[in-house]
């Protein structure tokens, strides 16, 4: 019985890790900016490819990890100085551009590197609980998506770049008349959200087979956690990605891995037909 | 005369001056000859770039004149496509009947998207989040379709062949006194030519009603345009299922033209070729969509044939640049600044 109660709450852990890293990035920029990032994709592709080229030469899986992230990070900043900063008032724009980005990058990197690569393995082994085995590597990623909403919630709460972030998101033009300088604290934003893409690659990268247009595993469930989130990160990421998980660990179980994909949509849809807010405007408008 | 042009022409479209219908003629004179000038091969093909701008002006309907982002085309492209090949081949479909099947895959589509549009619309998601959603249903749908591979995935006797598409349905075939005449080729490019004249002028009808300028006055200000006293959701809700339903057709006529449909072409790259081909030509104009569709069509297909990597890699470049450089799009710039001329010709 508890073997299966824990098996149960393994694969919900899973899905809540896959759902929360890989949204936790697009969400940074669009509940700081207001922008949709279509090339959320490719920030994680960067973050897979990067990690996998440092093992491949070497470098310890963590150590590769953290300059894949830093490097997604770092594109993320050269991006935001040269185009997306032209485009803060106008978020329909700001897709599309970023669009046009993922489209050249998919293609370019397809031309570049081929269309597959050889992985590198899954670390840790597996650990037995009763009759079933699970693969350690899981827990560590479930571990590393509650660690990215504790840093999150620390980062925004607790120190200086924080307190000036939500000062600038909630009302620019004051923060600036109040000396923050809004221009780099957006900058900064899209700097974390893109190593955040950059650390989801980071993480899944032993764990798939590497093809350059893979950073569409992630898109779906991204785009669908951020839109029942809500504009809010804090309030917003976490819960969406319990009620998700819920929701997509049951169907995973009965009907299979597509069934999930679409059950999770068909939420969405129910979720934003009645919140259109978003899981944090209702929150926000309750508490307020 | 006169009456039929003043229910052309209006304040939503560019183009409604003795010059423009001038070239208009012109234009058409020249699409009727073109098959006697080309081989049947090409013939065929322009049909094929022809059918795809539907979904473009569908595109721009909805979005260019009422404000709605939809990043859903080739989802409903894509569905009409399979339910065309479904009704088709488990009925045998010869002679009349296969419009019907076409009619039927139109119908299924406009189904799915008045069923999405009201959850959307009526839930007022608007902006961002009404291309995301749409944006999102449509990767889950090409995702649903890839993964059918197995002798389950079937209805009838139409298997879905996941991830390499169905195949196996019949051409249209029109019927002709005692005989079908099957719509391929040179019989397809003018089947394909009449119908996108009379769905091209139908929507000139449309935008310049009144039914148009209270879409334009929605895309400019749904608050205040529901304060006049109108039902903006209404509104919304049925020019979302015309623009997805053109769509729809596009992707009808495509599985027919091609007796082919894959989830490829729902999935990325493809779902985000109609977004460039309008944001590129400029959204707010109908004319300007069907011409810098096609050509853009054109284009890429001449570049395809090389590599279609670097066929896409300049797609993409091009929507950064129209979004960088002229948001409002190249094609309608140029027809403005023709507008212009044209003006100034007339009163000097």
């Amino acid at each position: 019985m508890f073997a299966e109660i824990f098996s149960i709450a393994f694969q919900f852990a899973d899905v809540f890790a896959f759902l929360i890293l890989a949204a936790a990035g697009l969400a940074i920029i669009f509940g700081m900016m207001g922008i949709i990032n279509m090339a959320h994709g490719e920030f994680i592709t960067c973050g897979i490819y990067v990690t996998v080229i440092c093992v491949q030469n070497g470098v310890p899986l963590p150590l590769a990890q953290l300059i894949g992230a830093l490097s997604a990070g770092l594109v993320g900043i050269v991006l935001e100085r040269t185009i997306i900063r032209h485009l803060y008032h106008r978020p329909l724009d700001s897709i599309l551009a970023t669009w046009g980005i993922s489209l050249m990058v998919t293609q370019g990197m397809l031309i570049v590197l081929g269309s597959s690569w050889q992985g590198i393995g899954t670390p840790l082994g597996s650990f037995a609980v009763g009759g079933y085995t699970f693969s350690t590597y899981r827990l560590v990623l479930f571990g590393a998506a509650v660690g990215v909403l504790v840093g999150l919630y620390l980062i925004y709460m607790r120190t200086n770049y924080g307190v000036m972030a939500r000062a600038t998101m909630q009302n620019a033009e004051m923060a600036r008349a109040l000396g923050v300088r809004t221009q780099r604290m957006y900058a900064i934003s899209f700097g974390l959200g893109a190593a955040l893409a950059g650390l989801c690659g980071a993480l899944y990268a032993p764990t798939m087979t590497l093809i350059p247009t893979m950073g569409i595993t992630f898109i779906i469930e991204s785009f669908v956690t951020v839109v029942v989130g809500g504009a809010n990160v804090l309030m917003g990421t976490a819960p969406a990605g319990i009620l998700l998980g819920v929701v997509r660990t049951i169907l995973n179980a009965w009907y299979g891995q597509i069934a999930g994909q679409i059950g999770l949509l068909i939420t969405v849809i129910l979720v934003i037909r009645m919140l259109p807010e978003g899981v944090s405007g209702w929150l926000s408008r309750r508490s307020g | 005369m006169s009456p039929i042009l003043n229910t052309l022409n209006g304040p939503q479209t560019l183009g409604n001056g003795r010059f423009f219908w001038t070239g208009f003629v012109l234009v058409m004179m020249l699409a009727l000859g073109y098959p006697a000038l080309s081989d049947p091969y090409d013939v065929g093909n322009i049909a094929y770039l022809l059918l795809s701008t539907l979904t473009a002006l569908g595109l721009s309907l909805m979005w260019g004149y009422a404000g709605m982002f939809s990043f859903g085309q080739t989802a409903f492209f894509g569905v009409a496509g399979y339910t065309y090949g479904v009704i088709s081949i488990n009925l045998g479909a010869s002679g009349g009947l296969t419009f019907l099947c076409l009619l039927g895959g139109v119908a299924v589509a406009a189904l799915f998207a008045a069923l999405l549009g009201y959850f959307l619309i009526y839930g007022r998601v608007s902006g961002v989040f009404f291309g995301i959603v749409t944006f999102a249903t449509t990767l889950a749908l090409a995702a649903f379709f890839g993964q059918t591979a197995g002798p389950e995935w079937a209805i009838g006797k139409a298997r879905f062949n996941g991830f390499n598409g169905m195949i196996g349905m019949p051409a249209l075939e029109l019927p002709w006194f005692d005989d079908n005449v099957m719509l391929e080729g040179v019989a397809l490019y003018y089947f394909v030519l009449a119908l996108l004249l009379v769905i091209y002028l139908g929507l000139r009808v449309l935008v310049n009603s009144r039914f148009g300028n209270v879409l334009v006055a929605i895309r400019e200000d749904p608050l205040r345009t529901e304060l006049l006293g109108y039902d903006v959701r209404k509104y919304q809700l049925i020019t979302f299922v015309i623009g997805s339903s053109l769509a729809g057709l596009s992707g009808g006529l495509y599985t027919a033209w091609g007796q082919f449909i894959p989830p490829a072409s729902m999935g990325l790259p493809a779902a985000a070729m109609p977004i460039i081909w309008v944001a590129f030509s400029g959204r707010q104009d109908l004319t300007a969509t069907l011409v810098g569709t096609f050509l853009l069509l054109l284009m890429f297909q001449t570049i395809t044939v090389y590599s279609q990597q670097y066929a896409l890699i300049l797609m993409g470049f091009l929507l950064l640049i129209t979004v960088m450089l002229v948001p409002s799009g190249f094609v309608i710039g140029i027809g403005r600044l023709l507008g212009r001329l044209g003006r100034g010709g007339a009163t000097s």
